[in-house]
């Protein structure tokens, strides 16, 4: 007789997800760019780029730079605004069969979150919404709302109050605890939290002394921002009860599982996916082996179980 | 797009610090167009972390050639793997140059191909691709200028002549050829008496396709000029190899690697 396969179904708020492998807002595109590579439906989730209420341009480049294990971005929000977003990108999401996480920010006024998610509650293709409010490459803006637990709160509140959709707050790493934040962001009524976005960080050119981004101070990802990361949702899941979507420098199964493990219910693939396109759906097959190995019939038995 | 292991058939020195490597990758050569390229994970998971992106050099059946140079630590490594070993590609990728002024019989322009130094990589391809048209254009003729620093690191000099193209040499030191930059070669070209419409086709350091942008509007030769940018993804996903156009910012892997000169606002 064949064994029953282990569980990997999740619920992030109201929404239920096939598995708990999610893609990450910036470092999949609008999903359609990596179409040849996989079947999208089976991704547990797909978040979308941060969109914002007017179309926005980004940053002049250069905009990303290698360094060790890992990279430096500067995109700047490039998105085509809300609008264009639902008339174009969205109707081509709503084919993949994965439910769309919509990310969204403000440019500055934090009363843009509360049109955002005006406009995306009445559209049946968003099934949640993330709020990004920790992108570190808007210019000339010196502190991240999720800098401070105050105005965590302020803006989550407000953003639960004008929709019913499932609500997620995407956490900073730059800051003194994180814990205080997404505190401040489950008290505020979020659903859940995803952690860590990128550390910021500068590299520099010594034969031009230029910096190697245009904009000096950019996001850091990949490999070797991991274990900060691993170390901000195991903090983090001791200190609050909503799930908690971890992400950051996870390129296998393994470095997954470390995510599961700290105490994450789902996780994001990110940079990872520029370098190996297929990567999530490896992660999903590796996931039910591993719990088949180790006699798990539902990843949610891995949750949290850090011995320590 | 297609992300294959490709087995690695030769990968050495030909001159300098310039390496030939040939990958067969049956799935990918036949979709290849010139201008396209493949990102290239030289080697194991984190260090260097993200792909290689190269032009493609040639295309002969399965097989796919890379023309690169070692400049740092990717193409260092590139530069010591093996034959019958694999390497983790993706491609084809972006948007390769446009022929259609010479597609059918009512070809009237001829190509001039203009290559400054590592810029002659995709070129070689183009003027593979161009020398295939002759069948239904026997008329036909690719000019080649290729620059270069001096007179040995010119490159590729032997295969566009194989391929029938008539070539003409820039060196910045004048050790063999016109003296000064490619571009100022092909502007004395257009001075020089009468020519019939040319279409331009440019690959090679910024500067360059700069002056080759200045050339074609002032002579009226539309150019087409293929750009790099550095690359996370490849494939269109992160945004990170924009460039700036009078549309906006473009991605140099998917609206590119090769513009219209007079789409590109130079800076
Ligand atoms: C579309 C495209 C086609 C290219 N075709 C060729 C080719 O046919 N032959 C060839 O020799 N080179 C080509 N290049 C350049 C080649 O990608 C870089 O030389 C290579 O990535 C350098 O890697 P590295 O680790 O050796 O150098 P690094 O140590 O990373 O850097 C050395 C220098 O290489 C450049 N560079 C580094 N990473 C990138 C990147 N991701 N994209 C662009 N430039 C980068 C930087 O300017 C840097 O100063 C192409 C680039 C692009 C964007
Ligand atoms: C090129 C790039 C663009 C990104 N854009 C966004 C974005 O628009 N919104 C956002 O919330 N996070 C963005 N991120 C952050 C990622 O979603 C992720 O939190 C971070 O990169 C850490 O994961 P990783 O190390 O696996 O990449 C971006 C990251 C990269 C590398």
């Amino acid at each position: 007789m064949r064994k029953k396969e282990a569980r990997l179904a999740v619920n992030i708020g109201k929404l239920k997800l096939k598995n708990p492998v999610m893609v990450a807002s910036g470092t999949f595109g609008y999903a359609e760019e990596f179409a040849d590579f996989m079947n999208l439906k089976q991704l547990g989730a797909v978040v979308t780029k941060t969109i914002t209420l007017k179309p926005r341009q980004g940053n002049p480049p250069p905009r990303t730079c290698e360094t060790p294990a890992g990279m430096l971005n500067s995109i700047g929000l490039e998105n085509p605004g809300v609008d264009a977003f639902i008339s174009k990108k969205l109707p081509i999401l709503k084919k993949i069969g994965a439910p769309v996480i919509v990310s969204i920010a403000s440019e500055g006024d934090p009363d843009e979150f509360i049109s955002l998610a005006k406009r995306l509650d009445k559209i049946n293709g968003a099934a949640a919404i993330e709020l990004n409010i920790s992108c570190p490459n808007i210019r000339g803006k010196t502190s991240l709302i999720s800098q401070d637990p105050g105005s965590t709160f302020k803006v989550v509140k407000m953003v639960r109050e004008v929709t019913g959709k499932t609500l997620i707050t995407k956490l900073s790493p730059n800051v003194t605890d994180i814990t205080e934040i997404a505190a401040a962001a489950e008290k505020a009524g979020s659903d859940a939290v995803s952690l860590i976005n990128t550390l910021t960080g500068t590299s520099i050119d010594t034969d031009t002394k230029r910096p190697r981004i245009a904009s000096v101070i950019a996001g850091l990802s990949g490999p070797a921002i991991r274990p900060v990361a691993v170390r901000m949702i195991w903090e983090v899941s001791r200190k609050i009860k909503i799930p908690i979507i971890g992400m950051g420098g996870i390129m296998d199964t393994p470095s997954a599982l470390e995510f599961f493990i700290a105490g994450a219910s789902a996780i994001s693939t990110g940079t990872a996916n520029f370098i190996n396109p297929a990567l999530s759906v490896e992660i999903i097959s590796g996931l039910k082996k591993y719990l088949a190995r180790n006699k798990l019939r539902d990843i949610k038995e891995l949750v949290g179980t850090l011995k320590s | 797009m297609l992300q294959i292991r490709a087995k690695l058939i030769y990968n050495k020195n030909i001159t300098g610090n310039f390496f030939h490597l040939t990958l067969r990758a049956p799935r990918i050569s036949g979709k290849c167009l010139p201008g396209q390229f493949i990102s290239v994970k030289v080697n194991g998971p984190n260090e260097p972390l993200l792909r290689r992106p190269f032009g493609i050099h040639k295309v002969k059946g399965s097989d796919m050639e890379v023309l690169y140079e070692v400049v740092g630590r990717g193409t260092e490594i590139l530069s010591q793997r093996k034959a019958g070993e694999y390497l983790d590609l993706i491609g084809p990728l972006g948007n390769g140059f446009d022929l259609g002024a010479f597609s059918g019989s009512r070809a009237s322009s001829s190509p001039v191909i203009v290559a400054g130094g590592m810029g002659v990589a995709p070129l070689l391809f183009l003027a593979q691709r161009l020398r295939g048209l002759r069948a239904s254009s026997p008329k036909l003729r690719t000019e080649v200028l290729i620059g270069a620093k001096t007179a040995s690191s010119i490159l590729c000099e032997k295969e566009f002549k194989n391929l029938g193209c008539d070539v003409k040499i820039a060196t910045d030191d004048g050790s063999r050829g016109f003296k000064g930059y490619v571009s100022g070669l092909l502007e004395r070209g257009l001075n020089t008496g009468r020519r019939p419409p040319i279409v331009i086709y440019a690959c090679g350091p910024r500067l360059m396709l700069k002056e080759i942008s200045r050339i074609s509007e002032k002579y009226n030769a539309p150019a087409q000029a293929s750009l790099e940018e550095h690359m996370a993804c490849g494939i269109g996903a992160c945004l990170g190899c924009v460039v700036n156009t009078k549309k906006g910012f473009e991605r140099v892997c998917k609206e590119g690697p090769v513009f219209r000169a007079n789409e590109i606002i130079w800076g």
